[in-house]
């Protein structure tokens, strides 16, 4: 089955808006402008998403990482760094070692996926939202109702967290 | 020409190696947050993939729960992240190494 000129066009453009936006939160020197690029990432892996026909997690990416991790994680800039001082990202590791860490995964990956996984057809694709929401509620309902009690840890844990040493005030 | 199972990985690697990159090289702990968040894209985008060309939903299921803990992740950090800051005045992985304030 191929695919139409339009629709690989497209797959390359989301590809690209991924990956550059990948490469702008790696390399860029500013806090600010990595975390700017990492809206064009998850618009792209969202795009990829669409492309996969998994429409119910293309929406839930815009939700999820747009709307509530990449909004927390500018507050976190905001919040951690003076506005002065932006530039705060000094490196760890130098960037020779970390670009032979960076080259030596990508190659292996890009090898194991072209060599094992070249030649696969896609199932035909239909809508998945109905389908998922059955399977949550049948087959995945623990995983379901513990990731629920997940979450209201995870609430309380981190209002613990964030709201720091008021106790010892009172 | 088709698109295939192939270029999803791709992708998916390169993510996983910029991630990665972010991850050694960094110091600022929001800044080693995005290359955890980078990191996971790269997987959940693997299990959407895998689930379109084999066949089932489960995949699809799997990256949900993926993404929900991603989200965790990312709320309990920052408040770390806050209190490493209210700490230390800094958000240095350097700094915070000693564990006393």
């Amino acid at each position: 089955m191929a695919n139409s000129p339009g629709a690989i066009a497209v797959f390359y453009l989301f590809a690209a808006v991924t990956i550059a936006g990948a490469g702008w939160v790696a390399f860029s020197r500013k806090i600010v402008h990595s975390a700017f690029a990492l809206l064009a990432t998850f618009f792209g892996v969202a795009g990829l998403y669409a492309f996969l026909a998994a429409d119910l997690l293309a929406v839930v990416q815009l939700l999820v990482y747009v709307g509530g991790i990449l909004v927390l994680i500018l507050f976190a800039v905001m919040l951690t760094s003076r506005i002065g001082a932006l530039q705060v990202s000094n490196p760890s590791l130098r960037t020779v070692p970390g670009l032979i860490i960076c080259a030596v995964v990508a190659a292996i990956s890009i090898v194991v996926a072209v060599r094992v996984f070249g030649h696969d057809a896609p199932a035909p694709a239909e809508a998945t939202t109905a389908k998922i929401g059955h399977a949550l509620l049948s087959t995945y309902v623990l995983p379901f109702e513990v990731i629920s009690i997940l979450l209201l840890a995870v609430l309380l844990g981190a209002v613990t967290l964030a709201r720091g040493h008021q106790r010892d005030e009172d | 020409m088709t698109i295939g199972l192939a270029h999803f990985l791709v992708i998916s690697g390169v993510l996983l190696a910029l991630g990665l990159y972010c991850l050694v090289t960094r110091r600022n702990a929001v800044a080693l947050l995005m290359g955890v968040e980078l990191v996971l894209n790269a997987a959940i985008l693997n299990l959407v993939a895998f689930s379109r060309f084999g066949r089932g939903l489960d995949g699809q299921v799997f990256a949900l729960f993926g993404i929900v803990l991603a989200a965790a992740e990312a709320v309990v950090a920052l408040a770390i992240v806050l209190q490493l800051f209210r700490a230390f005045r800094s958000v240095d992985t350097r700094e915070a190494a000693e564990l006393k304030e």
